[in-house]
């Protein structure tokens, strides 16, 4: 899907989530909204992209006549390399998360709840993939943010009070972005950050399961 | 020391019934020619590990298709709707792990050490109490609950190298490194594929990725396969 055809909400959610990678950080990008990413952020971009297959500073896509057979990104797609890049095993790479070397990832999600609770890898009887490197990232990355849609496809929420699904990992997310909202996981519940300038907060607390926290101050739009 | 061998009486070695590591994040790094030799072969009843099912056409996905799998060891298998689909109608059994602690499980069997403890998913459905123990882990004095992960040993691992010496010397390429120098230590028989054969002394010593130590066989694969195979780009990833 190139860049033109997206969608306005995923657009949305693309252009503010990319404001959160700042240059020298190591960041993963899980499969799905995050991994469109790169195309959002700037030419010089001083920071290394991780993917979890054995991957340091991954490139823009490779596009026919550079693309190689034998480096691809987790989600399959043909990469290039940015000078200062590494390959190494999966026990290299997952050491790497593990041992809290990712500074920031970004993943999707089915339902995210009010004590930063994540359930993105499985729909009991209806979609059980695997875990691949989900688990891992939601609770070693130093910095969790959730990208999704603020409602799925049938208008129901995916902020929620408690999530329903099996989680990936509890307690995890810091940051939610969504086309409607900055929503950020505190002790004291979900606080909104930022709205969207087409929405108002009765609508968006309408639009989310769980109880919002809205700051007293008016808010930042996006 | 010349462990150089012929395709067909190598892959003859692996009985019905095998567990067999096979290396690949996806296409880059599964041994397309081994399998494939394994397919015409006709073993069956195998226990398979690998961190992915390919995709429909490609790689373990024929093994699938063909009924020769009763049990895939894996961590994601989402590009193969046919290998989800023989999940849900019980055709295959698939076991999960987490993508890092399938590849430390191998790691483990290759250092020769029993299993290691970790956090990850242990708050989640894919613990079973009985695999937590309390440990002592660190000077605090205080016991923390953590999983038992058990070493993942296999009869044979498959392994696509980038390139070998005769010795069994192995050294791979890009992202199709992943899993197979793990699997290369982990399994008892380890037979590596490679388009790039070179005389013992080509590789400067400190590069090589797997040492001839754990290698028992490899194989040379013309070049000219790689054309018009599943060795090339995948067209539909390919943008242009």
């Amino acid at each position: 899907m190139s860049k033109t055809e997206r969608p306005v909400r995923t657009e949305r959610i693309l252009r503010r989530a990319a404001k959160e990678i700042q240059s020298g950080m190591i960041v993963n990008l899980g499969i799905g909204l995050p991994t469109l990413l790169p195309d959002y952020l700037p030419e010089n971009f001083a920071g290394l992209i991780h993917s979890e297959n054995g991957v340091l500073g991954c490139g823009s896509v490779a596009k026919r006549g550079q693309a190689r057979p034998s480096l691809i990104d987790s989600a399959g797609h043909y990469i290039s390399l940015k000078p200062g890049s590494s390959c190494f095993d999966s026990a290299v790479s997952f050491a790497m998360i593990r041992r809290g070397r990712i500074d920031l990832c970004l993943l999707g999600a089915f339902e995210v709840d009010t004590c930063g609770n994540l359930a993105n890898w499985k729909i009991p009887g209806k979609l059980s993939p695997g875990i691949g490197g989900a688990m891992e990232l939601a609770q070693k990355a130093k910095r969790l943010i959730v990208l999704s849609t603020h409602t799925d496809k049938n208008g129901r929420p995916k902020i929620l009070e408690h999530c329903r699904l099996p989680l990936t990992a509890p307690a995890c997310v810091n940051r939610i972005i969504t086309d409607e909202a900055v929503i950020d996981v505190t002790p004291e519940g979900l606080l909104v950050q930022e709205i969207a300038d087409n929405i108002s907060t009765q609508d968006l607390q309408n639009h989310t399961e769980a109880k919002l926290i809205f700051p007293e101050n008016s808010l930042r739009k996006f | 020391m010349n462990k150089q061998r012929e395709l067909s009486e190598t892959i003859a070695l692996i009985p019905s019934g095998a567990t067999i590591m096979v290396g690949g994040f996806g296409s880059p790094g599964t041994p397309f020619t081994l399998l494939d030799e394994l397919l015409r072969q006709g073993q069956d009843r195998l226990t398979l590990i690998k961190n992915d099912a390919n995709e429909p056409g490609y790689g373990i996905a024929k093994l699938l298709e063909a009924d020769r799998v009763d049990t895939l060891i894996a961590s994601h298998i989402g590009l193969n709707r046919d290998a989800v689909q023989r999940l849900n109608s019980g055709k295959l059994k698939v076991e999960f792990h987490p993508q890092g602690i399938l590849a430390e499980k191998i790691r483990a069997a290759g250092a020769g050490i029993f299993g290691f403890l970790s956090d990850i998913g242990i708050e989640t459905e894919i613990t079973d109490p009985s695999q937590i123990i309390e440990w002592q882990v660190d000077k605090s004095g205080a016991k923390r609950k953590l999983k038992v992960e058990t070493a993942l040993h296999a009869d044979f691992a498959l392994i696509h190298a980038a390139r070998a010496d005769h010795f069994g010397n192995l050294l791979y390429t890009d992202s199709a490194i992943n899993f197979n120098p793990l699997m290369a230590m982990a399994a008892e028989n380890v037979f590596a594929e490679t388009f790039d054969l070179q005389p013992p002394g080509t590789f400067p010593p400190e590069h090589i990725h797997t040492s001839c130590a754990f290698v028992s066989a490899v194989i040379a694969v013309d070049r000219k396969r790689a054309l018009h195979s599943e060795y090339e780009l995948m067209e539909h990833y390919v943008e242009d």
